[in-house]
Formats: C-alpha cells, sequence, structure tokens
C-alpha cells in the first residue's frame, strides 16, 4: 500500500465530531459483557476530559440486536429511537453520542432513511406521539464513543503516564485493529476514515504509541451475524469468522488486538477459548491467546487506571501480557476482589488456551 | 409486477436495496455468509429483480435468506450502490408476515430470536439481559462467564454499574413508565403484531412437526429450533 494515497484517503472521510455536551446513550451489549468500559469512558469525559456528557435514565435499548435479528419490525425501531431523541431534546441536549456501533448504524441508517424519505419521518413521528405524547428534534451531531475517544486522543496521550510500548525493548507494541462492520460499511462517509481505511483506532493506536499491523482479513466480520450467534445452531458461522480472521492476523504476531464494536471483543476473545477446546489451536504465543481490548480499556491503560477496575478480570483470555509490556504494576490478588476487597473465588481454568 | 414485488416495494429497505443489479457477483465475493452457508447473495439479487412471484415465494419459504448476517459488507463494495443486506431485512419481513418462515428449519429459529433479544426488551427495556443466561445456552462463554455469573452483583458494583438500581447508569432498572411507554410503541407500530404472528405460526407449525409447544424455553419445538442442525447448510 502507498502510504501518501491511503493518507489522502482518509483526509476524504474526515467527519465532524461534536466538542462537548453529550447526550450518551448505552450500548446492550458492553452493559452485559464489557461494564468498566463505559465506566471508563464517563469517567475520562467527565474527569480528565471536564466534559458535560448527560444520560437520561429513561432511555432504552435502541431494539438493534432484536431488529437486525428481524423480529423487531423497521417501524417500531425507528420509533424506539425517536423516543431517544426526545430524551435529547427534552434534557437539552443536540450532540447524541451511542456507545454501541449497532445502535450508531441503525441511528445512522434512519437519519439517512429519513433524509430521503420524509414521508416516513412525518410517520414516525406520528407514531412516536400516539404512544407517548412527544416530539424530537434531530441531532445536529452524532458520532460514535470511539469517534469521541479518536478527537480527544492527544488529550489522553499528554495525561497518561503509559505508553504502548514495550518497556524492556522500547519497540511499538503491534496492534491489530478490528472496527464494527456497522460503523461504516453501511455509510462510509459518517465514520473516521470511512469503510476501506478507517481511521478511528488506527489514530488512537498511532497517537498512544503503538504499531498498526495490516493483515488480509483485517476488513471481515468477527462473526456477530445476530441471528447466527443468537441461535445455538448458527454459531459455526460465528466461529467460523473469527476463526478466519485469528488464522490470518497470527503470522503477524500481533500483541493485542483493538476494537470499537461491543460484541467484537467479546468473539474475538471468547472464540479464542472454544477454538481451543475444539481444535487444541491457540493463537498467542506459548500456547497463550491473543488478548482483546476495547478502546475505552486501553484509553484507560494510557491513563494508569487500576486494570481491574477497568474490567480485564473479565476477558477470558488474560490480559497481564500487555500489562507486563507495558510496564503497568498491578496487584494480581486485587483481580478477584470486589469493590470493599471481598474475595469473589477465581474462574476455573481452560483446559487448553494457557492462562498465565 | 408480482404481488410479492409489490408487497417488497412497500419496504424502503427494499427500494434503498437493489437497483439494476448487474450480477457481477462483488457482493457475494465479500460476503462472510457465503464463506460458509451455501450461500449466493448475486442469485438472490438477481432472483427479486425477476419479479416472479413462484421465485419469490420459494425464497421466502426457503433457508436462504436466513444464512446472512446483515453486517453489510455487500453494500461497500457494490458498484451499483445496492445491499443484498437490506433485500435480505425486507424479504425476512415479509416471510414472517405470511407465515412463510415457518417452512424452513433456519427461518423456525425466528421463535428462539423472539423469545431471547426480542423479550428482554419488552420485560427489561434491554436487547441483552444477561444474568441468569449461562454457559447451558451460550458454552462459548467459557469458565470465565460461569465465574462472572456467580459473582455478578459483586462484580458489578466494582464496575461502577447501577444494576437494577433507580437513575442512570449501567444495567439499571427502567422505570415502569419508560416500559410501559416502549411497550405502546410496539403496539402502535406493528411490533406486538410481528411477535405474536411469530408465536401464532410457530405453534401450528409444532403441531404439524408433532413437537411440544409452551410459552417456556424448556419446551420441545423451543429446544429444536434453538439447537437443530441438519447440516446441509455450510460449505463443504
Amino acid at each position: 500500500m502507498i502510504q501518501e494515497g491511503k493518507q489522502q484517503l482518509w483526509k476524504d472521510y474526515q467527519k465532524e465530531i461534536a466538542d462537548d455536551r453529550y447526550f450518551y446513550v448505552r450500548s446492550c451489549v458492553r452493559q452485559n459483557f464489557f461494564p468498566g468500559s463505559e465506566t471508563t469512558f464517563l469517567r475520562i469525559m467527565r474527569e480528565e476530559l471536564g466534559k458535560d456528557v448527560f444520560e437520561h435514565p429513561c432511555h432504552t435499548t435502541c431494539t438493534g440486536i432484536a431488529y437486525h435479528g428481524d423480529v423487531v419490525p423497521l417501524d417500531t425501531a425507528m420509533t424506539v429511537v425517536a423516543r431517544q431523541f426526545a430524551m435529547m431534546t427534552e434534557a437539552g441536549y443536540e450532540n447524541l453520542v451511542p456507545s454501541c456501533i449497532t445502535s450508531f448504524g441503525l441511528y445512522t441508517e434512519i437519519l439517512e432513511t429519513w433524509h430521503h424519505f420524509p414521508e416516513v419521518e412525518a410517520r414516525v413521528r406520528e407514531y412516536l406521539y400516539k404512544a407517548t405524547k412527544r416530539d424530537f428534534n434531530i441531532p445536529k451531531n452524532l458520532a460514535h464513543a470511539s469517534d469521541v475517544v479518536f478527537k480527544f486522543r492527544k488529550e489522553i496521550a499528554a495525561k497518561g503516564p503509559y505508553r504502548l510500548v514495550n518497556k524492556e525493548t522500547g519497540k511499538p507494541l503491534k496492534v491489530v485493529e478490528h472496527i464494527g462492520c456497522h460503523y461504516a460499511k453501511m455509510f462510509p462517509h459518517k465514520g473516521v476514515g470511512g469503510a476501506e481505511y478507517p481511521y478511528v483506532l488506527v489514530g488512537m493506536i498511532e497517537e498512544w504509541g503503538g504499531e498498526v499491523v495490516d493483515y488480509p482479513e483485517r476488513r471481515h466480520c468477527c462473526g456477530f451475524g445476530f441471528r447466527q450467534f443468537l441461535v445455538q445452531a448458527n454459531r459455526g458461522y460465528s466461529m467460523s469468522c473469527s476463526h478466519k480472521k485469528f488464522e490470518s492476523m497470527e503470522p503477524y504476531e500481533p500483541d493485542m488486538i483493538l476494537t470499537n464494536c461491543p460484541g467484537c471483543p467479546m468473539f474475538l476473545d471468547r472464540w479464542q477459548y472454544a477454538i481451543g477446546e475444539m481444535e487444541g489451536k491457540t493463537f498467542g504465543k506459548n500456547g497463550q491467546g491473543i488478548p482483546v481490548f476495547t478502546y475505552e480499556e486501553v484509553a484507560g491503560l494510557v491513563l494508569g487506571y487500576n486494570p481491574w477496575d477497568l474490567g480485564l478480570q473479565m476477558h477470558q483470555v488474560d490480559c497481564e501480557p500487555i500489562l507486563d509490556k507495558m510496564g503497568i504494576p498491578y496487584d494480581p490478588k486485587d483481580k478477584y476482589r470486589g469493590k470493599h476487597g471481598n474475595e469473589m473465588g477465581i474462574p476455573v481454568q481452560p483446559e487448553i488456551l494457557k492462562a498465565l | 409486477m408480482g404481488k410479492y414485488y409489490d408487497k417488497l416495494m412497500e419496504d424502503v429497505r427494499f427500494v434503498e436495496g437493489i437497483s439494476a443489479c448487474i450480477n457481477c457477483g462483488t457482493c457475494t465475493a465479500i460476503c462472510p455468509a457465503a464463506s460458509f452457508y451455501n450461500y449466493d447473495p448475486r442469485s438472490i439479487a438477481d432472483t427479486v429483480q425477476t419479479r416472479d412471484d413462484a421465485q419469490i415465494e420459494a425464497l421466502l419459504k426457503g433457508e436462504q435468506i436466513w444464512y446472512c448476517g446483515e453486517c453489510m459488507s455487500c453494500k461497500t463494495r457494490c458498484p451499483r450502490g445496492n445491499t443484498v443486506g437490506l433485500i435480505i431485512c425486507a424479504l425476512r419481513s415479509l416471510s414472517q408476515d405470511l407465515g412463510f418462515f415457518v417452512e424452513s428449519e433456519k427461518g423456525r429459529q425466528q421463535l428462539a430470536v423472539k423469545r431471547t433479544v426480542g423479550q428482554w426488551i419488552l420485560d427489561h427495556g434491554y436487547c441483552l439481559y444477561m444474568e441468569g443466561v449461562g454457559t447451558d445456552m451460550h458454552p462459548e462463554q467459557g469458565p470465565v462467564w460461569d465465574w462472572i455469573q456467580k459473582n455478578w452483583t459483586p462484580l458489578f458494583e466494582r464496575m461502577g454499574a447501577n444494576y437494577k438500581g433507580d437513575g442512570p447508569g449501567i444495567l439499571r432498572k427502567i422505570p415502569e413508565e419508560t416500559m410501559e411507554e416502549l411497550r405502546e410503541i410496539f403496539r402502535v407500530t406493528g411490533g406486538m403484531e410481528r411477535y405474536e404472528k411469530i408465536e401464532e405460526f410457530s405453534k401450528k407449525k409444532a403441531g404439524e412437526m408433532g413437537l411440544a409447544f409452551d410459552d417456556t424455553n424448556q419446551c420441545e419445538y423451543f429446544s429444536n429450533v434453538y439447537k437443530y442442525n441438519n447440516h446441509k447448510h455450510e460449505c463443504r
């Protein structure tokens, strides 16, 4: 790849990201699997950057997972999303920040649909009023939470004591990034860097000292596929997609995987365990897996947050190798303790995927 | 025009999803589902643009339309700007509206999707509500998930959650007034009707198949649609 050409493409796909006063909507997947990441996002935005991020207690799911599982009709999904817009409008905000990529993709799809089919927007406004007596303004700015962290990546780097650098060798950590499909595949101009060369995670990796590693299946789906994972009989699809990615990245010996989608880090983490159990195959060094992170987790590590407050103990693939390489101190005993120091026991170790 | 084509044209996703497919096959080349299943998104686009009722009905009753993962990779690369993933959304909606989904193994799985993520929305206000959903339904989650399930409350407290609490926060209790608004949106917009149709057609099909059917996720029919795979779907 000619670097100059790549950089020109990135310039063509810059997007406007609001500077402050965000209306935050949570992710169903992340609240269950990566709760520490959402907590960390708010901590960084409010405590490190001094930004106004508002969360309305009455916002709900956008229905995105069930919409793409095809049990929720489009009109229903659009009206639920319109209600989120009403929450934002009533709270006096104009900049919407979803934590979820499926939500971001759905909001984008809906706003584009309304742009091209104004009669659909009118119908949804009638539905919402009939059901809730509410009205709404369309957000002035829609940015995914990873867009916002990307916007402030330099400030995070400036405040953070740690870098994505091996403290022993001084070399950058090798990072493969995986972008959620619904970030920009449908509407490339809505993502930083577009769909082919998204820059949203690359920008963070480079700014925080890491080296981005390209690999052939970089843009392949993680394999969520909605019904393909939700229904047990279909999970071979989901696993095979992740398997394809692992085989593709393995020769480049990445230190870690960085993601910006709710489901992707869970699948890329858990399927390494399942593939190990089924095939005896692991993709990291010494029988270990390749640690998988959310962008908030990595931002938190750069800023020196306690890894166990970030939720790294909720991963199946142990993350300690990255902590050791970055020179981040941690208390192994604290890993499985609650907020008040109470012991929670330890997970059973997998048979194949090696733990520390 | 055919009656099914006319119905599909009422869905904006279908209108946006196809405009004179040139059969180049780029969508099939990029499609993750096509690399796993005996699936060819190019032929889906080609079939619907014939407008032929018999061919479209075969799609609506068949396995093919359920193979797509809706990742929308097809949109990125199509030289015509078509999106087979959106055509699939429209076909699946119509298949459920007409009750054709129960005629295929993969289509029958809609009951499992409805009774999990679909029902969690109406019960909790979230698409996923995973406390108590263990490695029996999700063995791939591994031993760490068993540990998380066992320590759900103290672990989520450490993660800064407001589990089942009032006010904002992670996995907060969605206020009852909000839940009622959500349910009313489902009533007004056809969401409830979709759920009822999935249940109604599934119950009828269970009778035809001789499988016990009730409103729990432990019944014979649910177990069948959730777990059964005849292994004729995948590429060999």
